[in-house]
């Protein structure tokens, strides 16, 4: 086995992430910790600054209700989220992350984030929820509060180590193992409680750019289904799982398209079919009651530019020059007022950009495209598995203690298995959260965990020395496998021994592309289609049992296409068992194209058992809140 | 548009157990070539273009050569950050160039004080977290009203 020096770590609670959620988590969690004389450690694969989904920094804040204005209500917000994810969702986290965001991003404010206000020093707003910010170092901002509250509390941050397993005995999750991914460490935390917020999951399907652009995902392509891998890992009950997101952004480079729609009121149209969302309005009818209500379903609006795109009208353009021209006309008979405008106008849009797709900017520079003077084309993305936005995939967690909910088995985003939270993209059936929400149900979880950990005072973990020697050498594998093998072939990318984690990776896109719904498919699928892919998957799960490393960076791509392999059969075993059609525009099951409301208004789970390597996929009811 | 490292100016970061790419990149992309004390960026198919390298670079050596897949040649969008503004110059394959300077943060670096100055409370079993309700801005955490 490779040489690696184990390293134990014992600490009270364990975060597992560094994105919007971890350092909520930790924020919170070390403020109770240090009250309590407990330890919090935080374990990142990457650096906190710039770890997760914000990394790039972002140009608005999705979810904030205002509730000091009196704007809107946490029962607005669940009546908003009923509504875009077809009557399906977790109204009662929900309800709860929408009772704590507005704190978050105050909280941001004062650290130092910039948020738009107008003269009157209210923030500017984009929509009905969104606010604007100069968001370049948000994420710079969120990670600072989170360590500064991590090192008051005298507890730890481990940055560039893997995650790969949990530690669970008994239904109960004792911590984590992994490597580092810059020496020669293998990691073992034994925690008394966990938190996973290790993000949602990308390249599960093939992205459309396949060559040098693989990687200009809309979703980092850090993202690797970690969280899934985890919680399903530790045999958790798992939700959604057939709620990808797709989201329509600017074509290629995935720029965003919310200001432009919100803020500056721009149409989309398809070149040869106009505007799809009044020409195809009858469509909508099809997909009441979610149809005829407003706002329309983001999954709605994708399926009706869809339709365009598959009756050959496209491209879909977004008309930015109408938009920026429709803005700058009441200023149109005061030339010095007129130019004012424009340029304030033009800074906005590109700040938007370079805030958070800087690519889309330089797309827009290298085809010579000023949006004030011709449209810009916008397409469907890829799938992708992100739970904080308007997918909903993720674990089933236990919900808020004072809400009467039939989904309570313990304390507050606990999963099913004992001691372990999960919270951002790692917590299912609650989407719409966002980078703020995302936050503020890290905050939720990490007091929850540290009550937890004060009230019932778990025991200490004690894990058999074997289990873990095993794990390390499994988990190391790939690196010895290299080596037993390497010198069998001249080319050390061919080799019938063994496969490289990208061979692993191009073969999981094309069985997700071609089979479960992807680019290529116009995400249609069916159960042919599904059963035939899921015989597919079995042969490359066996596969990877031969997957090989040359280091340390390539070990990490290794599990986590590991990672994501395990997020991509959940999708399929849950698509497979709905037997309707309700988010067309996400995917559509061609064999049943139509929703269901009598036999499908319902969540979809499922568990994978690890004492018996079974899978197992159920219908749970939807619970409204009475009176909302 | 991966980032690549202009040779010339790549000076390793000379005397650091780690480069500043090499710590900041969150796809561990950035690697020290230690024979040619210069950085590299070792798979530009899996880079997401955050910039967050090109940002952090001390001797300004990393930019950015748009995805050959769909980005034409001769554009650059390039990023001065401060610790209070971000300058970006946006060069157009046209050779025009535009100008955007934007604020970063309002605080000074390393200040965040993770309760944000609001009044805390001791109790672990209520609903409000550490700085609420002070920090919603409102007399109390929203109940659930029922029915």
């Amino acid at each position: 086995m490779a040489n690696f020096e184990t390293v134990e770590v014992n600490t009270d609670l364990l975060i597992i992430g560094g994105g919007m959620a971890a350092c909520g988590a930790a924020t919170e969690a070390a403020y109770w910790a240090k009250k309590n004389g407990l330890k919090v450690t935080l374990v990142d694969k990457a650096a906190l600054d710039r770890s997760g989904a914000v990394a790039q920094g972002l140009s608005a804040i999705n979810q904030y209700l205002g509730m000091k204005n009196g704007e809107n209500t946490p029962e607005d917000y669940v009546r908003y989220v009923r509504q875009d994810l077809m009557g399906i969702s977790r109204e009662d986290l929900v309800f709860n992350i929408a009772r704590h965001v507005d704190s978050s991003v105050h909280l941001f404010e004062k650290w130092g984030l910039r948020i738009w206000t107008d003269e009157n020093g209210k923030y500017v707003r984009e929509g009905r929820w969104q606010v604007m910010i100069n968001g370049e170092s948000y994420k710079i901002i969120v990670a600072e509060a989170a360590k500064n509250a991590i090192k008051d509390a005298g507890g730890e941050i481990f940055e560039r180590v893997f995650i790969v397993e949990p530690l669970v005995e008994n239904n109960r999750c004792l911590g984590a193992v992994g490597f580092s991914v810059r020496e020669n460490k293998f990691y073992v935390f034994k925690a008394r409680a966990t938190i996973i917020a290790a993000g949602g999951a990308v390249h599960v399907f093939r992205p459309r750019s396949v060559g040098e652009g693989f990687g200009r995902s809309w979703y980092p392509p850090f993202n690797t289904g970690s969280s899934a891998y985890f919680t399903i890992r530790a045999g958790a009950e798992m939700t959604c799982q057939e709620i990808r997101f797709i989201p329509v952004r600017f074509k290629d480079a995935y720029g965003p398209v919310g200001a432009w729609f919100l803020l500056f009121k721009s149409r989309a149209i398809s070149a040869a079919g106009g505007e799809y969302m009044v020409t195809r309005k009858e469509e909508l009818k099809n997909w009441a009651p979610y149809g005829l209500a407003k706002p329309i379903p983001a999954n709605l609006r994708n399926y009706l530019g869809q339709l365009d795109v598959d009756e050959g009208k496209g491209p879909l353009l977004m008309m930015t020059h109408e938009a920026i021209a429709k803005l700058a006309e009441a200023y149109k008979d005061d030339p010095k007022a007129f130019k004012k405008k424009m340029k304030e106008l033009e800074a906005e849009a590109w700040e938007d950009f370079l805030d958070m797709t800087i690519s889309q900017a330089h797309l827009w520079a290298a085809t010579n495209t000023r949006p004030e003077e011709k449209p810009s084309e916008i397409a469907a993305c890829e799938p992708y598995f992100i739970g904080s936005h308007s997918g909903a995939s993720g674990a089933w967690v236990s919900g808020p203690e004072d809400i009467p909910t039939p989904y309570k088995w313990g304390p507050v985003n606990m999963t099913t298995v004992e001691g372990l939270f999960a919270a951002g993209d790692a917590s299912g059936a609650c989407p719409h959260k966002f980078s703020s929400g995302s936050h503020a149900e890290g905050r939720i979880a990490g007091k929850s965990a540290i009550r937890y950990l004060v009230e019932q005072n778990p025991p200490e973990p004690k894990i058999d020395s074997s289990k873990i020697e095993e794990l390390k050498k499994k988990i190391l594998s790939p690196l010895d496998r290299f080596e037993q093998y390497k010198d069998y072939s001249t080319d050390p990318t061919v080799n019938p021994n063994y496969l490289l984690w990208r061979h692993c990776l191009d073969r999981l896109q094309k069985i997700m592309d071609e089979y479960a719904g992807g680019v290529t498919m116009s995400f249609k699928t069916n159960k042919h289609l599904l059963e035939r892919g899921l015989e597919l998957l079995q042969f490359l799960k066996e596969d990877m049992e031969k997957i090989a490393a040359r280091n340390l960076h390539e070990l990490m791509r290794c599990w986590e296409v590991v990672h994501r392999f395990w997020q991509a059969e959940a999708h399929v075993r849950s698509v497979l068992f709905r037997e309707e059609t309700r988010w067309p525009g996400y995917y559509f099951r061609a064999d049943f194209p139509r929703m269901d409301e009598e036999n499908w208004h319902c969540f979809v789970n499922c568990k994978w058992d690890p004492a018996n390597d079974k899978w197992e996929v159920f219908k749970k009811d939807v619970w409204n809140m009475p009176g909302v | 548009m991966p980032s690549y490292v202009i040779a010339e100016k790549c000076d390793g970061c000379k005397g650091q157990d780690k480069t500043a790419c090499m710590y900041i990149c969150p796809n561990d992309l950035m690697v020290l070539d230690m024979e040619r004390m210069k950085a590299y960026n070792r798979d530009p198919s899996m880079c997401w273009e955050c910039q967050c390298c090109v940002k952090i670079c001390p001797q300004q050596a990393i930019d950015v050569r748009g995805y050959a897949d769909f980005i034409p040649l001769g554009a650059s969008v390039v990023p001065l950050r401060g610790s209070k503004d971000i300058m970006w110059t946006v060069k157009f394959r046209d050779g025009s160039i535009k100008r955007f300077k934007f604020p970063i943060r309002t605080t000074e670096e390393g200040t965040a004080d993770p309760i944000g100055g609001f009044p805390t409370h001791d109790d672990l079993k209520s609903e409000a977290l550490a700085t609420e309700p002070a920090s919603l801005g409102i007399d109390e955490v929203p109940k659930y009203k029922g029915q």
